[in-house]
Formats: structure tokens, C-alpha cells, sequence
């Protein structure tokens, strides 16, 4: 197949020369314009390490603050053109805390081309840029052996390197690996064939780039896939689903299915802004109608009846951690692909991925950079392929809630058979109809506060004024509940986000039982509350915040505990050694102090009572 | 079936962009500078939401200082789009009487130009703004995302950008704060004038070269549009053939001597050019960084 365009990424250790070379290829294609050239020869002057050359580094360090310190910060995307191809060039960082940059670059790219600098060899960074490539996909590298004018255009130099590159690199899956001595700086065989390295016999850099058939995925070759990214509706006449095709084709007539729902229908019209058509391919954005109206929303598949794509909520993953914060397993997040924006949780990793030497280790959390396999959960059922099968269907990256911030990119590995196998099982008797029974309207009153703020007390209070009227009640306390149930749990944040998780689906049971539970648990963090209220529902979660300044509760300090966490006895103690996020909208804050508790329990009574949680 | 060239990997790339942002968004705008960007962008938007009218007003900030032929033509576009079009100004540069021949080009593209497009951008409460922005044009822009967030004071922190891998787009944020999409990212000059033959896009006269009233100030070609470009006496008005690679407040904008009258000639003559687009344009040549700088304080 002829490529019009190619996208590729160059990577390599700080000082490889990466921009060198890029500012190079733009350079000798011709893509750099006069007035540039004058602005680059004054930039030479101030900041320029070449001396009397022209520092083609400077053209392609675009930000104040990299041009300041030498380095290249961010991926920066680059535009040449040869009589041959296009060439869409992703510059990307070297240093090891950028790896998130290159990984970012190299989801897009079709090749890649790899620096070593001819003095240092094969480093560690070289082996992890490579990884990191081959984890995204890409197929195909070119490695350039850069800065071979300072060792003497030596063969036997290039040779060594060469061999332990493909070395290394033989289990990486590449199709195509080519190996190019260069000089940026110099410019040999960047265009033309160098005359200082007639031993080298290969392509230049160019006529490598220029000439190489790139493996195209093969996903216009599979079956239809196309996630529809929004319902379009202009008048009562016309419903169309516009999305851009992921996989396959699609023609007027075919049947295809939408999922997760598997209501089928009938390909009716293909529609473009220019005309109908008889068919549509992969990477097309086409609007769809069909000769059904079946209930198809963004966030949907659609698919073709005689190879359905797949759904499954549960997926092996392998993601890397983007974000400063490390990733908590058990909290929640935004999990967001082609398809569908939902939340997941996270599990523990299996292990993390060295990828330097490619071994496995334990660990129990994602930092910055990692590389590690997780299960993901998602909240409910979405289509995917698998990453190795479809990049565009079996991607997705992770969001944090409340920054909103793009914390970690995944790549699934498969769905696991768990998913697919637990099926619920039917019951004919339904949580309204317990809850008639009983003649109540059950709900979760969340109690959070300091430890010493007066919960239990509160709860203690408000139960027995429910019980003394008739409501059927229970009280779920966190040192209780930690007694049994939860007496495996730490205080890490994985372990409080467990704790939460389970004492969440417990109340849901009960509810489900017709019964009105009281919780009482200091839930210190906002993202574990809100996991509550997501498991619960959020119509019959009623958060009481027990308001008690941190000095009033110390001052209490009924069980002893805040001398010994000021004793430095208990780590992670909420409010000494980890923080309290009191919650920013709760639906009552009940301030204790110079409060009885009965008056609190009235406060938290009065609010059920208004919205309607004790009608009878 | 046809080959997808690259023109139709750039469209389909854009379109792609403009539907994820749209159904990202509670109130999404256009921003819409007259140019043949802006064009070709608009005329992508069309595309992406076809049959239906795109679901978003078309915004420009007018500084008053337009080229007359620009204007005429922004006011023809509600009528041949179906788009409403918002016109804003920043009524304080008016009361002062703010412009480039008394003010300089420094004030008066802050005062005209980023302060009055966040005024526009808070009157009307836009939660994500379309731009026409290409990554090719200047150096920070090579670094920035497709989808750009912006804080509360619209502000855009180059350090802190978003991870953007694959086509997936990350549009979350909190209240009061927003995000600039870009679907011309990728996109060439060369790109954008093959995109306006194929697609036979309608464009200001301007960008054709005809014989122009124009003095030479600062070693630009300046065209006298108005009498406010205050004439001095050593200045000749003269009558050249003139056409114009970008477009902007006119006393800031330099034209070049040309003889493409028709889009095949300006494409041969952008194919052989030596000098950058933005050459013409005064604002860049403040200092090395200085579209960074206008970027963080909220230029677009």
C-alpha cells in the first residue's frame, strides 16, 4: 500500500542530538524559511553550542524555558514534505520523566527512529525508548548511530553498536529494524550518501524514510467497527449516527449490530457533507442512517452481525502512569476510549514492567512513569478489540475525577473470563417490594467527621429516635466493622479505599433488605465518599458532615488516640499523618459543638423528613 | 473505493475532532478571524455536523481596525451558513479610542485582541472555543495539544499540558474554566491552500494579488484601507500589485508585491516562498518567545 503520509517519532538520550537532526531534516528539505534562518543564526549567538555552525537544535526547541536549559521538554510536531511523501514528525523528550511524552507520541506513530550516540552505545534509555515504542505498536525503526564525525566515521565502532542493538531488541516484535550511521551536524547521510563512511553501503536517512513500506494495520482488512461519537438529528425526518469508521467497511444494506445492546437493523444511507455513498472505509468520519430506529446513543458500537465485536467490563490491562500523584488502587476514575467515558476502578497491579531488562517486579502501586498490568473495572459493559488487534478500539486513558487531569494511558491486553461468566442471578421478590413491606423508604445516612467528632454518638442518637417511631434500622460502625468483616484492612490508601468499597456494598444489601443504615465512618477522602454515593445511588445517599474543628476533637480525644498519633505511635492518622477532605456540598453538616446530640440527630431528622426519606 | 490521499486523512482527522469536542461541551463557539484558516475551518465544521447546522455560534472579535473587504465578507457568512454570528469589542479599547497607528501594536492587540476576546469568552459563559491554530505556524504552537486547556483566567500553562495519546480527547474540567480545540493541528499552508482549491472555499479577495493603495512603513507594505493610517509627508501613496499571506488588523498587516491572481498562482508562489507567513505580522516580532507570551496570557 502507498503511504501518502508518514508519522513518525524520533527518540534518544539526552544529548543524542534529536533536534539537531530534526532542525537538520527540515533543513535540507527545504522547509525552513529565510526569515527563520536569520532569527535561528541570532539564536545561535546566544544560546548555540556549536560554535561556528548553526545550531539546528534551536529551530525545533520551541518553549522560552527549553531554550533556556538545552533540553526539549515536550512533544513538539513537525511538518516536511519531499518530493515523495509527507512526513508528520513527533520530537520527543529523552529524559527518563518524559517518557510519558514519548509514549503519547509514539500512539500515533507509524515508525520510529531511534538515536544512539555513537560515542555512548546502547544505554538504558535507549532500551526503554524502544520498549515504550514497541508497547504502543510500532512496527518499524530506524535506529540513526548519530555524532559518528567525532569518532572518526569508525566502522568498527558503528558495527559494535549495530550488533548489540539487535541484540537487544530481537523480542521486541519490530518487522523492520534499519541501522544508519549519521552525522546531524554535519549532515551525513542525512540526504545524501555520506563521503566520509563509504563503507557504509545502505540508505540515508531520507531515502530510508523516504522509500519504506511501513506495516499499515491491517484493520480495514477486519470486520466493521465504528464507534458512534454523536447522534445527529436536524429535523423529525432524519437520524443519523456519525462517527468515524475503526475497522472494516460498511455498505448501504449490510446488517449491522449495535452494542452493548445487540439490537440489529439495516444500513440505509451513507451520508457525507458532499453525497450519499454506496460505502464507507476505515479512518472515513461518515453519518449513518438505518431502516430501524433501535435506541443508539454516544457511547455505542456499531458493529457487523457476523463477527459482533466483543464487550466485557472487566479487561487486563497494561497502563502507564502519567501523573505525579501515583494511581490508588480501589479508587475511582474516568476511563475513557474511543467508545465510551465511564468510571472504572483500578485493581492492585499484577507487577510492573522494568522496561529496561523487561523483568517483572511486585508492586503495589503506579508512579510517575511506571509501566504496570492491572485489571480494570469498568461500571458498565464496552466494546473494545483487543490493543495488539485495533490501537484505535483498544486504547483508552484514565482521567482523575477531580482535577480532571489525564493521569494514565492503557492499552488492553484481553478481557477476563470473570466478566463474562458471573451472571446475576435472577430474584423474584424486588428491593421495592421488601422495602413496601416494611412500609419504609430505605436509604444510607453517611456520617463523616474526624475521629472524635462525635459520630457514633450522633448515630446513636438518630437511631433511636427511627427505632422509637417504627423505623427498621442498623448501625454500620468503623471500629466495628474493622473488628470483623474488615479486620484484613490497613490504613494505606488502597486499604481505606477497600474498606469504603466494602462497607458501601454492604449498605446497598441491606438496603436492598428494606432497611435504613446509619454509617459511621470517619471516610477521610472526597474520591472514596463519592464511590459510596456511586455504589448507593446517589438519590438515597444522605452525607451528614459531623463538623468538629480538629483542636475540639484532639481536645476530646475520648479513646486516647490523638496523643499516640502526636506520639508518632499511629502513622497515617486522619488529621495528624494523612488528611481530612471534609466534603465540599454534603446534604447536612452537623456542627457539635456546644451541641447535644439529640439536637444533631433532630437536625439530621428534620432533613429526612423534608425530602421525604420518612413518608410512610 | 478511493485511496484516502492526505487531504482526506486531514479531514477526517478534523471532523473527528470537531464532533468529540462538541459533544464534549456545554457551550461551545467558534472563533472566526475572516482568514483562510478560519475558512477552511468553518468549512469543516459544516462537514462534521452535515445534515445538520453546526451546533455552535461563530464569534469574531473585531478590533475595528479590519481590513473593509473582510468585514463585507464576515457578514455574509449567517446567510450562507445558517450560523449565527457574534460580533464583540472590547468597549473600553473603544472609549479610549485604542489603535496600532496611536497606540502600538503591543497595546492595542492586548487591549483590542486578548482582552477582548476574554471578555467575549465570560459574557457569553463559552465553555470551549474552536480555533483555527496550526502546529507548523510558530514554534509553541508545535507543542500544543489539539484540545488546550485553559484556567479561570484563560491562561495556558505550557508545562502542565495534558497527555493527549492516540485520538482520545480529554475535554474535563471544572467550572469556570475551558478549553481551546484546534482540528487544523496537522494541517501545512500548502495543506490549507490545496485544501481551499479541492474544496473550493470562498476567501477574501485580499489573499489575491490586485493593484493595492499601499505606503512602505517599518519595511512592510501597508495598504491604505482608511484615512486612520495617518500618512506622513515623506510617505508615497503608490498603486502596486500587492496580495496578503495572512490577514489582521490592517496598519499591522504586510502585504506582499505578487501576481498570483488565482489560487493555482498563489499555491506556486507559497510552494517557492523563502520567508515564514508570519513575517508579515508585526506581533511576532517583538521578541524571540513572544507568541508564548501572548499564548499565557490568553491570546489565542
Amino acid at each position: 500500500m502507498q503511504n501518502d503520509v508518514l508519522k513518525f517519532i524520533t527518540c534518544g538520550s539526552v544529548d543524542d542530538g534529536k533536534s539537531t537532526l530534526i532542525g537538520r531534516m527540515l533543513h535540507d528539505s527545504h522547509m525552513i524559511f529565510d526569515d527563520q534562518v536569520n532569527e535561528l543564526k541570532s539564536s545561535s549567538k546566544k544560546y548555540g553550542t556549536t560554535g561556528e555552525d548553526i545550531d539546528f537544535a534551536l529551530l525545533v526547541d520551541g518553549l522560552a524555558a527549553e531554550r533556556e536549559q538545552g533540553i526539549t521538554i515536550d512533544v513538539a510536531y513537525r511538518y516536511f514534505k519531499t518530493e515523495k511523501r509527507k512526513f508528520i514528525v513527533a520530537d520527543t523528550p529523552g529524559h527518563i520523566q518524559y517518557t510519558r511524552n514519548m509514549a503519547t507520541a509514539a500512539s500515533n506513530a507509524q515508525l520510529a527512529v531511534i538515536l544512539i550516540d555513537a560515542r555512548q552505545g546502547v544505554l538504558a534509555q535507549t532500551k526503554r525508548h524502544s520498549y515504550v515504542v514497541s508497547m504502543l505498536g510500532v512496527k518499524n525503526v530506524i535506529v540513526a548511530v548519530n555524532k559518528m564525525d567525532i569518532v572518526d566515521y569508525d566502522q568498527k565502532i558503528f558495527n559494535d553498536i549495530s550488533q548489540d542493538y539487535l541484540a537487544f531488541s530481537k523480542d521486541l516484535g519490530f518487522e523492520t529494524v534499519e541501522i544508519i550511521p549519521v552525522s546531524a551536524l554535519k549532515g551525513d547521510n542525512i540526504c545524501d550518501a555520506s563521503q566520509n563512511m563509504s563503507w557504509y553501503k545502505g540508505n540515508s536517512l531520507f531515502s530510508s524514510l523516504e522509500t519504506i513500506n511501513v506495516a499499515e494495520s491491517d484493520n480495514h482488512k477486519q470486520s466493521f467497527r465504528m464507534p458512534v461519537q454523536m447522534v445527529t438529528r436536524p429535523n423529525l425526518d432524519f437520524r443519523g449516527f456519525a462517527g468515524t469508521i475503526a475497522a472494516g467497511s460498511v455498505s448501504v444494506g449490510d446488517e449491522i449490530m449495535s452494542l452493548p445492546s445487540q439490537k440489529t437493523s439495516t444500513v440505509k444511507s451513507i451520508v457525507t457533507f458532499e453525497k450519499e455513498h454506496q460505502s464507507a472505509k476505515t479512518g472515513q468520519a461518515v453519518t449513518i442512517t438505518l431502516e430501524d430506529e433501535i435506541d443508539i446513543s454516544r457511547g455505542d458500537m456499531l458493529s457487523s452481525v457476523d463477527d459482533q465485536c466483543r464487550t466485557a467490563d472487566l479487561f487486563k490491562s497494561k497502563i502507564l502512569w502519567m501523573d505525579d500523584t501515583a494511581m490508588v488502587a480501589g479508587r475511582q476514575y474516568i476511563f475513557k476510549s474511543a467508545v465510551s467515558e465511564q468510571v472504572c476502578t483500578i485493581e492492585k497491579p499484577k507487577y510492573l514492567i522494568n522496561i529496561e531488562n523487561l523483568e517483572h517486579t511486585p508492586s503495589d502501586k503506579l508512579s510517575l512513569n511506571d509501566i504496570g498490568v492491572c485489571e480494570v473495572y469498568l461500571a458498565q459493559k464496552c466494546a473494545y478489540e483487543n490493543y495488539t488487534d485495533n490501537r484505535t478500539l483498544g486504547s483508552f486513558i484514565l482521567i482523575d475525577r477531580h482535577t480532571n487531569q489525564t493521569v494514565g494511558m492503557g492499552m488492553i491486553e484481553h478481557a477476563m473470563r470473570r466478566s463474562v461468566n458471573v451472571y446475576k442471578q435472577k430474584i423474584s421478590i424486588t428491593p421495592a417490594e421488601r422495602a413496601a413491606q416494611k412500609n419504609q423508604k430505605p436509604c444510607a445516612i453517611w456520617m463523616t467527621g474526624l475521629s472524635g467528632s462525635g459520630k457514633s454518638t450522633v448515630a446513636d442518637a438518630l437511631e433511636q429516635k427511627l427505632y422509637a417511631n417504627n423505623f427498621h434500622t442498623i448501625i454500620l460502625d468503623g471500629d466495628n466493622v474493622r473488628h470483623g468483616l474488615n479486620k484484613d484492612l490497613g490504613f494505606t490508601e488502597h486499604d481505606r479505599a477497600e474498606n469504603i468499597r466494602r462497607i458501601a456494598e454492604v449498605t446497598k444489601l441491606m438496603m436492598n433488605a428494606g432497611v435504613m443504615v446509619i454509617v459511621s465512618f470517619i471516610s477521610p477522602f472526597r474520591s472514596e465518599r463519592q464511590l459510596a454515593r456511586d455504589i448507593i445511588g446517589a438519590d438515597n445517599f444522605v452525607e451528614v458532615h459531623i463538623d468538629t474543628p480538629l483542636e475540639v476533637a484532639e481536645k476530646r480525644d475520648v479513646k486516647g488516640l490523638y496523643k499516640k498519633a502526636r506520639d508518632g505511635k499511629i502513622p497515617n492518622f486522619t488529621g495528624i499523618g494523612s488528611p481530612y477532605e471534609p466534603p465540599e456540598t454534603p446534604e447536612v453538616r452537623v456542627p457539635t459543638v456546644d451541641v447535644l446530640p439529640d439536637e444533631s440527630a433532630d437536625k439530621i431528622w428534620d432533613y429526612l423528613e423534608e425530602n421525604s426519606f420518612l413518608d410512610r | 473505493m478511493m485511496q484516502n490521499t492526505h487531504l482526506d486523512i486531514l479531514e477526517n482527522e478534523a471532523i473527528h475532532i470537531f464532533r468529540e469536542a462538541a459533544e464534549q461541551a456545554e457551550n461551545p463557539v467558534m472563533l472566526y478571524s475572516i482568514g483562510k484558516d478560519s475558512s477552511v475551518l468553518l468549512h469543516l465544521a459544516l462537514k462534521a455536523f452535515y445534515p445538520a447546522i453546526p451546533p455552535f455560534p461563530i464569534l469574531h472579535v473585531d478590533t475595528l481596525w479590519k481590513f473593509k473587504e473582510m468585514i463585507a465578507f464576515r457578514d455574509s457568512i449567517p446567510e450562507k451558513t445558517g450560523m449565527e454570528l457574534i460580533v464583540h469589542t472590547n468597549p473600553e479599547g473603544v472609549e479610549k479610542n485604542i489603535g496600532p497607528v496611536t497606540h502600538g501594536s503591543a497595546m492595542h492587540t492586548d487591549i483590542m485582541k486578548t482582552q477582548a476576546l476574554k471578555q467575549a469568552l465570560d459574557k457569553y459563559g463559552y465553555d470551549l472555543a474552536f480555533g483555527g491554530a496550526r502546529r507548523d505556524e510558530e514554534k509553541s504552537r508545535a507543542k500544543e495539544r489539539v484540545f488546550s486547556f485553559r484556567n479561570k483566567h484563560h491562561g495556558w500553562d505550557p508545562k502542565n499540558q495534558r497527555p493527549e495519546p492516540w485520538n482520545i480527547y480529554n475535554a474535563r474540567k471544572n467550572k469556570g474554566e475551558s478549553v481551546r480545540v484546534f482540528p487544523l493541528s496537522n494541517w501545512t499552508e500548502l495543506d490549507i491552500w490545496e485544501y481551499i482549491k479541492r474544496e473550493e472555499i470562498d476567501l477574501v479577495p485580499l489573499y489575491f494579488a490586485k493593484k493595492r493603495p499601499v505606503i512602505e512603513r517599518d519595511g512592510m507594505i501597508l495598504m491604505v484601507d482608511d484615512d486612520r493610517l495617518d500618512v506622513q509627508p515623506h510617505e508615497t501613496i503608490e498603486t502596486k500589485m500587492v496580495r496578503f499571506r495572512t490577514l489582521g488588523c490592517y496598519p499591522l498587516t504586510g502585504g506582499v508585491e505578487s501576481s498570483a491572481q488565482n489560487l493555482d498562482e498563489v499555491i506556486e508562489e507559497t510552494m517557492s516562498v523563502k520567508t515564514s507567513e508570519r513575517s508579515g505580522r508585526a506581533i511576532d516580532q517583538d521578541s524571540n518567545a513572544s507568541m508564548e507570551d501572548k499564548k499565557r496570557e490568553g491570546y489565542f
